[in-house]
């Protein structure tokens, strides 16, 4: 029966997310914006309670703690499982503040990556670790299929070289899950994902940037020189399966991006709330049975980005839905981030014009969200990519065919 | 210029002949003295006058048996769970009508869309399929159980990818029967309900929208007074489906002391006529004017007393009607522009090559996602009974503004051939328009 409500059963949870962001995260928000690359220490302490959400219930927990597609049998029940339970954490806690849900103690993407992908060895070893991914490289972004990180298999040994930006958590993580080709000369089928640990002195940081939003995540940049991993570090099958392609690689990002664009979903109400309230006591009213050309012009922009924000939200709760009803979804999940992304940063900056100096402003946190936003346009996939990613799947196009 | 002067003025034009009157148009003298504008109008008022008809004759409407309360169809129990799947007998009903949408409305849609009529065949096929009755409850002859917000949605999409004009003269009805049903005392039922659930169902229309710019149904200009024990309605009502032929109306009247309401006029009432209105898209719906000149109804013709939730609901279910037909045609024109743009080559490749082709496509599919999604919790939300004015809300800014965009992008994405009538896309941009306008008229 189609009900598009948050399930009663995950209503704890919702709310034990809402209290993290509004008790923890907005109250060192600005802090950890101002002060970039400073660890913000406060979240040591919520990391540890995550774990123990995490362990102790099967809602799946608050943060990126990995989603794994559920393919069992379910005998056409409806479920509502981790997938959904995460998104609609990741929500609350980006409604509180997405750089330091980002810069969550052993909930980064690595641990999405590990948790989507590995064996239960690997799951023991590396469980309970903090994982970072590092995919980009300078020339390498949007097409990640042509990255020039080399792994040679050399005895029980891979030797990884080459260089990764843009890796988030790079510096605090343990581990850091790196993507290298096996074999340049066989494409994307030779691309296979590494753990490596942090410590791993093959592996140095170059850098840390400097960015416009999500300023209390730090973003790394390593240089990879005869960085040498056991052979049970790679994620996945080593074979170099030509007609498999790509997927192994990137069944991870299936699953990640409803997450993402969760985020960006959480942020967008930040906005939304706060403008909200701005107006009421600015005395501008809100009336859904007035249409909206009737009603002030502000209003009736309000209502335009709350539809918005709406679709985004209901397309990026199906996407998970869906995986945790096992049904294909990389075409939900790639409009879900699609239509979240590009929402995200049009209701954040329209909220922004809404305040006026108020929103433009530090005093508030509206500006800084705008700045926030921008970056879920970008990461697990741009805007372009994503709209590749559906138009491919809806005009049964190739890669080859649509560039 | 005195009134009077006008009036005659059109008089006489409407003497003229064609020659005479397009003399009149070309002269440059009526420029010169700055009267066209007012000559213009006067003829048209006139030419109006001309077409205006009566309504149609009703039936005699008499209450069969009547029960002691209203029947209602009861809530629909929910698991709980977040799911986006219609259940069983939704399915079949879905498939069952994009089946008759496919097979029987598509192929007519050109035609009916030219001859601004929908085929009396075709509206009692779809009346057996059971589309008029959602709303009613079994006890009254009914075919749901339960509250069938949803069932409704999923019913109107799947006949709007057939045609929205057509689909909206099928629907028509039914808002009717459901608005009784909803909102009816046990008399209203017992006299108008057993008519919907037989064999010849009545057109009938509800009558919201008013032919004036920025309407809101909360500030109606027809009114209705009270005069004894009767109510008395001024005013004139918009874009009503198949007006001329309509049995039954329920109008939207700012009542005396008691603010908009409800009231149900069978069309045989003194002081009703209707005149032709045609529209930019919804021609297969045969659209007109409803006038309302001192149209006398008993005391007994207002519905809910006035009551002003109910009213709201009304409109709120209107709204998540026209979402749903909007969705339906959005999902036609991606349907229609896939193939399309897959075959058609320019510069020695499909222009599905393109990006500027791709993205478009791909917004199209995304939209149309939101906007469903949207429709569908609206309407979960109705049949639960939770509030669900600001998702009735949400759903429509969405129908209204993507729907619109996804209309101009399906006739910009064949280019000149998405301009003339051999592809539906240019009939799905002038409907697409309707999801922002309409007020009223349909009902989940």
């Amino acid at each position: 029966m189609i009900n598009l409500e948050t399930p009663k059963k995950f209503g704890p949870l919702v709310s034990q997310a809402h209290q993290v962001a509004t008790e923890v995260f907005r109250p060192i928000s600005r802090k950890y914006d101002v002060a970039e690359h400073e660890y913000p220490k406060e979240l040591d302490m919520l990391a540890s309670l995550i774990d123990g959400m995490n362990e102790g219930s099967d809602i799946g927990g608050a943060g990126a703690a990995g989603v794994r597609r559920d393919d069992k049998d379910q005998n056409g029940e409806n479920r509502n499982g981790s997938n959904l339970s995460t998104v609609l954490g990741i929500i609350e806690l980006c409604w509180g503040d997405v750089g330091l849900l980002l810069s969550m103690p052993r909930q980064g993407l690595g641990n999405s990556a590990i948790a989507s992908v590995a064996t239960e060895e690997q799951l023991e070893q590396y469980g309970g670790k903090w994982a970072a991914m590092a995919i980009t490289e300078p020339e390498a972004g949007s097409d990640s299929a042509s990255i020039r990180t080399t792994a040679e298999l050399d005895g029980d040994e891979y030797v990884l070289n080459g260089e990764k930006i843009y890796v988030t958590s790079g510096e605090r993580a343990d581990l850091v899950v790196v993507w290298a080709s096996l074999d340049r000369s066989k494409g994307r089928a030779a691309i296979k994902s590494f753990i490596v640990e942090r410590s791993n002195p093959g592996m140095k940081l170059d850098r840390l940037e400097h960015k416009l939003g999500i300023r209390a995540s730090d973003t790394a940049a390593f240089i990879l020189e005869d960085c040498r991993v056991p052979k049970e570090a790679l994620l996945g099958s080593p074979e170099v399966d030509v007609k498999a392609g790509f997927g192994g690689a990137m069944q991870t990002f299936d699953n990640t991006r409803p997450l993402v664009a969760g985020m960006a979903i959480g942020v967008a109400r930040a906005s939304l709330d706060e403008t909200r309230m701005r107006l009421t006591e600015a005395g501008v009213e809100l009336d859904y049975n007035t249409p909206a050309l009737s009603q002030s012009a502000a209003a009736a922009r309000f209502l335009e980005m709350e539809a918005d924000y709406e679709a985004a939200r209901l397309l990026t709760l199906q996407a998970a839905w869906m995986a945790d009803n096992g049904k294909p979804n990389s075409l939900q999940a790639s409009m879900a981030k699609a239509k979240a992304g590009r929402m995200c940063v049009d209701v954040s900056l329209g909220c922004v014009e809404i305040c006026g100096s108020l929103g433009y402003g530090e005093n508030d946190l509206l500006e800084k969200w705008a700045r926030d936003a921008k970056i879920l346009d970008i990461f697990e996939g741009t805007q372009q990519i994503q709209l590749l990613v559906v138009a491919r799947q809806l005009l049964g196009k190739s890669s080859a065919d649509l560039k | 210029m005195s009134a009077t002067t006008d009036r005659g003025m059109a008089e006489r034009g409407m003497g003229f002949g064609l020659r005479a009157l397009n003399r009149l148009a070309g002269s440059d003298l009526l420029d010169r003295i700055r009267m066209r504008k007012q000559v213009e109008r006067a003829l048209f008022q006139s030419t109006k006058q001309g077409f205006r008809s009566a309504t149609a004759a009703s039936r005699s409407f008499k209450a069969a048996s009547k029960l002691g309360r209203p029947a209602r169809q009861p809530r629909a129990k929910s698991s709980g769970l977040f799911d986006v799947t219609p259940d069983d007998e939704q399915a079949m009903l879905q498939e069952a009508v994009g089946a008759f949408a496919a097979e029987q409305v598509r192929p007519v849609a050109l035609k009916a869309d030219a001859d601004r009529e929908t085929s009396k065949e075709l509206l009692d096929h779809a009346s057996e399929l059971g589309v008029t009755i959602l709303g009613v409850p079994e006890d009254l002859g009914g075919v749901m159980p339960e509250r069938s917000a949803v069932t409704s949605v999923l019913v109107s999409e799947a006949l709007a990818h057939g045609d929205m004009g057509i689909a909206y003269a099928i629907l028509a009805p039914g808002a009717v029967a459901t608005a009784i049903s909803l909102w009816g005392d046990a008399d209203q039922e017992a006299t108008y309900l057993p008519a919907f659930t037989g064999e010849d169902v009545p057109a009938a229309a509800l009558a919201m929208l008013e032919p004036r710019p920025l309407f809101d149904p909360l500030k109606l200009d027809t009114k209705a007074r009270k005069d004894g024990d009767d109510w008395v309605l001024d005013g004139v009502k918009s874009l009503v489906p198949r007006a001329k032929d309509c049995e039954l109306f329920v109008v939207a009247a700012e009542a005396e002391d008691v603010g908009p309401a409800l009231f149900i006029l069978e069309s045989s009432t003194s002081g009703l006529s209707v005149e032709d209105e045609p529209a930019m898209g919804l021609r297969a719906a045969t659209t007109g004017r409803l006038l309302l000149e001192g149209a006398r109804v008993p005391g007994t013709a207002i519905m809910c007393e006035g009551d002003r939730d109910a009213y709201n609901e009304c409109i709120q279910r209107a709204r998540i009607a026209w979402c749903a037909l909007a969705v339906g045609t959005s999902q036609a024109v991606l349907d229609y522009v896939i193939p399309y743009v897959n075959e058609r080559t320019a510069f020695g490749e499909p222009i599905s090559n393109r990006q500027a082709v791709a993205f478009a496509v791909s917004d199209i599919g995304i939209e149309t996602g939101g906007m469903r999604l949207a429709t569908y919790r609206a309407a979960s939300r109705a049949d639960r009974g939770d509030d669900f004015a600001r998702e009735a809300a949400i759903a429509r800014k969405l129908c209204a503004d993507k729907g619109m965009r996804i209309g101009s992008d399906g006739v910009q994405l064949l280019g000149g051939h998405g301009f003339i009538k051999e592809h539906p896309v240019e009939r799905w941009y002038r409907d697409l328009r309707a999801a922002g306008v309409m007020e009223g008229a349909l009902l989940v």
